[in-house]
């Protein structure tokens, strides 16, 4: 009777499609005046002989349908839980807006002051730095140029408006005013680049009415034109992430310089738009260098007698776009957010010497 | 400065090739800027008209059959047709095959098919070849020139043409015998020296001079009477337009050319078109030159002219005039000779937008030793080409020449370059590029006298240029620069550090960096404070960019509004550069500036699924001016907000941020309408500037360890609390009260929910706080909360005059 009992209770639970009505069998089958509950109490009225067999045998029924009904509990909230995860569905395929960090850029006019900082920075130089508004000495008597000197002239250089005394100042023409105003402040040893805005009338596709410069200068007492060759063709090499990268130095002319020369860097122009540095056979020029003139170091107030030393000047929006592709420089300025965008660098992109300069 | 190989060898005896010899140029401080090896012209070749008969289908054309010689198409005749009117049998002329390339036409010849009969090249005219203008017909060779061979070799078109890029240094390479000096110094063959022959003349020169400026240095003039001025020889010809100069006439073809050949510009004027002597004087009030460009030319008190009782007949070292000048009517020639200060010719040719080969020259300065040479130079190539007699020379207004000397100390090569040279290498150099050792001071130095053509020459540096330039700049090692220290410091000065803070986290905050020009349209520069005289341009490169800027501002909202009128108008800018508010150095201020356009807040812009993004408004900017503040190491918790931003600002939807009462570290807000109309931005802007140097530098602390970490156990408990204020109560003035309640237990009040209108009526607002209690020795019983709960209240009350909302 009772296996049919087992039978028939199994498949009552099995049967069960909620929670409620599995527990409506519970209460009917193991409550406290549940049929199974019943009859165990049966077993006491039971023969000790008669008991030995019921018992196990009651037992065993009891626990049988008690773990059917566990396990039929956890099927049922398992199916009860993935029907809600089903309702909870949705299109992961939809976009999410991108976080800001991705969406901002660095100019790269900023990221590649920063490269060349990182690089000088190893090589123990300070960076300086001084007013885009100079001085007629400063920016051209100080620095060599005689009167009459082309640059002096209103169709080369910004001049402001005069002064009581006649005096005109000038919008920099080069970075090299702080060469003085630096040895002016600092005794040597001096080693400075000079990162900053210069300004020239001028403009098409390789010069603006503003661009930048970078300007070196080291002033000791034996700095010369070998230690000059090192500090560049180091700064190129890294610059430009090469491992070799051969360079030409021409003798030139420079007002502030003495011996000058220009320097040619040694690259692939064969593929349209594309420059590759450290191979090939053209040469590119890329900067003008030489021994600070006596005339400057004395305008810096050094005996040059004592003292000597080497600057350069190369053009920062120049190597970017060398180095970066961009083929206009009028666009630099023109804050296109296209552009910007497209040859911008990624905030959190700092140019470092032990990560690489750039990714 | 321009010359071919062949007139080089004139004056250089070498066995150099070519390509040694623009190695050698480039080496020495002569860049070579291009070389044309006229290899254009090797393909075309000498051919012989066999026959020509009228083409089928064409009355002008005519198909010839022609001879190329034995290494042409296998000595066979080829079919050509050709529409040229001089296109006849037995005609010897120059032939072009398929796949030469034509330069005069820019094309490459195939072979073609004209009104269907097979042309396999084409007989050329001289302005195919670019030879001359000519084309009235093909050229036709003398009868014997040789068939078969190469026309560039028959016709000297091989000669290689150099151009040389000339730094503002180096007078001496402007001519061509100067630079074969400067070659042979350097090793590369033997200069050729030739004496300029020394030409008395006869008679007095009847032309008299008188010189009234400083601006002439020398004046050299003599008559060559009886002269025939026709074409110039051939040679002479064919080298000057290697070079790109038009032949005109012998006379003026041979100052040209003595202009190249020795950096001596000569003038040559018609004798019988001057009137009475030549005066060298300043120009005067409506004085004026046709000139020999066709131009006319006022000519000002700053430049020098030349004048006869006729007027002004040349512009000083510049260029002669028509009136005067030499045509091949000319029987009587006055040929001048002059010296001039470089920077009045300079100043001149500037001023007048006149480049000429003479005022190349004469601005770097020329020889003052070769005024009466190149004077005799001219003379004798007269004598030779035109004929005639001439006077003697007419010399006015010599300046003396006294060369300049410098001490040379043998070891100041190797100071300055690290090269080491022997004193007698040094000295031989010097002397190769014609300096005079005057003495040699024992072992250690020389004195140096100056050649007259150097006068770029003045200290020991430049003699240490001179050496190296001819030793070469390759020849010196690199050597490494001794580091200073182990471990490089920071190198960077708290403004510039700053300026790297301010720019990555604002470009963190989904901004891009802009780079804007410094100056700025004189109406957005007043409508941000500046505009002042002293900030103003005196040669601007456009109107509209006349000023210097006093604010990134108007800057970043115009490149917005270029942006928008592009399509794209959600656009989040800034820039962390200089503004000027005077002309000293101190008035230019670091400040990192932003805008944000349209909806390009924070979490982004434009419309999207989950919700379109809000315009932007002054929280925006706000929120930027404090992250830049926090990035640079203003401290947050310490800055003061308020309302008196600069008067570009909406005057309701703006702040300045303050550290102390007079320190003001940034301005933020909304713009005014009337400065946005005044810049043509239209739509929701929000900007800030943070004023970057403003902030005090902090001090420098003795240790890096940061203050020690206290955590408390115990939970923190929040109560939430409503207040009805006035509308113009600010929300600071509460959450200060609030937290004024108890400063040890409050550690966070929070403005969570702000309300206006509905049942609070006008001139009143609900404003919602949530204060956190943060317990750090004992967990608060109901009786705590209570007590803090109801001082809150109190605080608030009092301060704000509003009350707790039931």
């Amino acid at each position: 009777m009772s296996e049919t009992l087992e039978t028939e209770v199994l498949a009552a639970i099995e049967a069960a499609g909620d929670e409620a009505s599995l527990e409506a069998i519970r209460v009917a089958e193991l409550g406290k005046k549940g049929r199974i509950s019943e009859m165990m109490k049966g077993l006491g009225k039971m023969s000790p002989e008669e008991r030995k067999t019921e018992g196990p045998r009651l037992n065993g029924l009891r626990d049988r349908v008690q773990s059917a009904i566990t396990e039929r509990r956890e099927v049922l909230a398992d199916a009860a839980i993935a029907a809600r995860l089903a309702t909870e569905t949705v299109d992961v395929t939809l976009p999410v807006r991108s976080s800001p960090a991705a969406r901002g850029r660095i100019h790269p006019i900023s990221q590649v002051i920063d490269e060349i900082t990182a690089i000088y920075a190893d090589m123990g130089f300070a960076i300086a730095e001084g007013p885009d508004i100079e001085t007629d000495y400063y920016n051209f008597t100080a620095l060599n140029f005689p009167e009459g000197h082309p640059a002096r002239e209103m169709h080369d250089t910004f001049f402001l408006q005069p002064d009581e005394s006649g005096a005109r100042k000038v919008l920099r023409t080069h970075t090299s005013p702080v060469q003085i105003r630096t040895m002016e402040t600092q005794k040597p040893p001096i080693r400075i680049i000079i990162p900053g805005k210069t300004y020239r009338q001028d403009s098409d596709a390789t010069h603006s009415p503003m661009f930048h410069q970078v300007e070196g200068l080291v002033v000791d007492k034996s700095a010369n034109i070998g230690n000059l060759k090192w500090v560049l063709e180091e700064f190129c090499k890294a610059f430009f992430e090469v491992d070799s990268l051969k360079m030409r130095f021409r003798p030139s002319f420079f007002p502030f310089t003495e011996p000058s020369m220009e320097v040619d860097i040694q690259c692939d122009r064969s593929r349209p738009g594309e420059v590759r540095f450290g191979e090939g056979d053209d040469w590119m020029e890329i900067l003008g260098c030489g021994m600070v003139h006596p005339n400057v170091l004395r305008a810096g107030g050094l005996d040059p007698d004592v003292y000597q030393g080497f600057a350069w000047g190369m053009g920062i929006d120049r190597i970017a776009m060398l180095k970066y592709g961009m083929p206009d420089l009028r666009a630099f300025f023109d804050a296109d957010i296209r552009w910007i965008e497209h040859y911008g660098f990624r905030p959190l992109d700092m140019p470092t010497l032990f990560g690489g300069l750039s990714q | 400065m321009k010359f071919t190989l062949s007139w080089l060898k004139d004056h250089l005896d070498t066995d150099a090739s070519l390509e040694e010899i623009t190695e050698r140029l480039t080496a020495i401080g002569l860049e070579v800027e291009d070389v044309d090896d006229r290899a254009v012209f090797k393909p075309f070749r000498i051919a012989r008209v066999l026959s020509a008969v009228p083409h089928p289908d064409a009355d002008k054309l005519r198909v010839l059959t022609v001879d190329a010689g034995p290494e042409v198409n296998d000595g066979k005749p080829l079919q050509v047709v050709c529409g040229a009117p001089n296109a006849r049998e037995g005609l010897v002329g120059v032939l072009g095959r398929p796949g030469d390339y034509v330069p005069g036409l820019d094309v490459t010849l195939g072979v073609g098919k004209i009104r269907g009969v097979e042309s396999y090249g084409m007989m050329c005219s001289e302005r195919e070849l670019q030879l001359s203008e000519e084309h009235d017909g093909i050229i036709d060779l003398p009868a014997d020139a040789p068939v078969g061979t190469r026309f560039a070799d028959y016709a000297d078109l091989a000669d290689p043409v150099i151009e040389i890029n000339l730094t503002p240094n180096h007078p001496e390479a402007t001519g061509v015998y100067g630079i074969a000096r400067d070659l042979a110094a350097s090793g590369l063959g033997t200069l050729k020296e030739t004496p300029v022959e020394r030409i008395e003349g006869e008679g007095e020169c009847p032309v008299r001079v008188r010189v009234e400026t400083d601006v002439c240095a020398g004046f050299a003039l003599r008559r060559v009477s009886g002269v025939s001025n026709g074409a110039s020889p051939l040679w002479m010809q064919k080298r000057l337009k290697a070079i790109g100069l038009r032949p005109i006439n012998a006379l003026v073809d041979i100052t040209n050319y003595i202009t190249f050949d020795r950096g001596r510009p000569l003038h040559v004027f018609d004798a019988a078109k001057v009137e009475g002597d030549l005066i060298v004087r300043q120009g005067r009030e409506g004085d004026e030159i046709l000139a020999l460009d066709g131009k006319t030319y006022a000519l000002g008190p700053d430049i020098c002219v030349i004048a006869d009782a006729n007027g002004v007949e040349s512009i000083a070292g510049i260029m002669g005039g028509e009136a005067s000048g030499c045509d091949e009517t000319t029987t009587d020639v006055l040929v001048e000779s002059a010296l001039w200060e470089p920077i009045s010719i300079a100043k001149a040719g500037r001023s007048l937008g006149i480049i000429t080969d003479a005022r190349y020259r004469f601005e770097r300065g020329v020889d003052p030793l070769f005024m009466e040479p190149g004077l005799d130079l001219a003379t004798r190539l007269i004598l030779d080409i035109c004929g005639g007699t001439p006077s003697k020379r007419s010399v006015e207004g010599v300046a003396e020449h006294v060369p300049g000397v410098v001490t040379l100390p043998f070891t100041e090569v190797n100071r300055l370059t690290g090269l080491d040279i022997a004193p007698e290498r040094q000295l031989e150099i010097l002397r190769n590029l014609g300096f005079t050792i005057r003495s040699q001071n024992g072992e250690d130095a020389a004195e140096i006298e100056i050649p007259s053509w150097r006068p770029d020459v003045a200290g020991k540096a430049d003699l240490v240029e001179e050496v190296m330039r001819i030793v070469g700049v390759d020849q010196i090692a690199s050597r490494p620069l001794a580091p200073l220290s182990g471990v490089n410091g920071r190198i960077l000065t708290t403004t510039q550090s700053r300026d790297r803070a301010a720019r990555r986290a604002l470009a963190a905050r989904g901004m891009a960096e802009a780079v804007t020009y410094s100056f700025i349209s004189k109406d957005h520069a007043e409508a941000f404070g500046g505009g002042s005289e002293a900030l103003r341009l005196a040669n601007p490169i456009a109107a509209d960019m006349s000023d210097m800027r006093p604010s990134l501002l108007p800057g970043l909202i115009a490149a917005a509004a270029r942006n928008f009128a592009r399509g794209y108008g959600d656009t989040a800018i800034f820039e962390v550069a200089a503004v000027y508010r005077g002309d000293q150095p101190a008035d230019q201020m670091r400040v990192a500036g932003g805008v944000r356009r349209g909806t390009a807040g924070l979490a982004g812009s434009g419309r999207a699924w989950d919700g379109a993004a809000p315009s932007v408004s002054v929280y925006d900017a706000k929120a930027d001016a404090l992250a830049a503040l926090e990035a640079v190491g203003a401290p947050a918790d310490k800055l003061m907000i308020d309302r008196e931003a600069s008067a570009w600002y909406h005057p309701g939807r703006s702040g300045r941020l303050k550290l102390g009462p007079k320190l003001v570290l940034a301005e933020f807000g909304e713009f005014h309408p009337k400065v946005l109309k005044k810049l043509g931005a239209a739509g929701a802007h929000a900007g800030f500037e943070v004023f970057l140097d403003a902030l005090p530098e902090a001090k420098r602390k003795a240790t890096k360890t940061k203050p020690v970490l206290a955590l408390s156990a115990l939970q923190p408990v929040r109560r939430d609390f409503a207040f009805v204020l006035p509308s113009d109560v600010e929300a600071e003035r509460l959450t200060k009260a609030a937290a004024a309640a108890d400063k040890t237990l409050i550690s966070e009040v929070r403005v969570f929910d702000v309300f206006a209108g509905g049942a609070l009526g006008e001139g009143r607002k609900s404003v919602a706080i949530e204060v956190t209690l943060q317990p750090s020795e004992k967990t608060l019983t109901e009786a705590d909360l209570e007590a803090v709960s109801t001082k809150i209240v109190a605080n608030v009350e009092t301060a704000t005059g509003g009350t707790l909302r039931a």
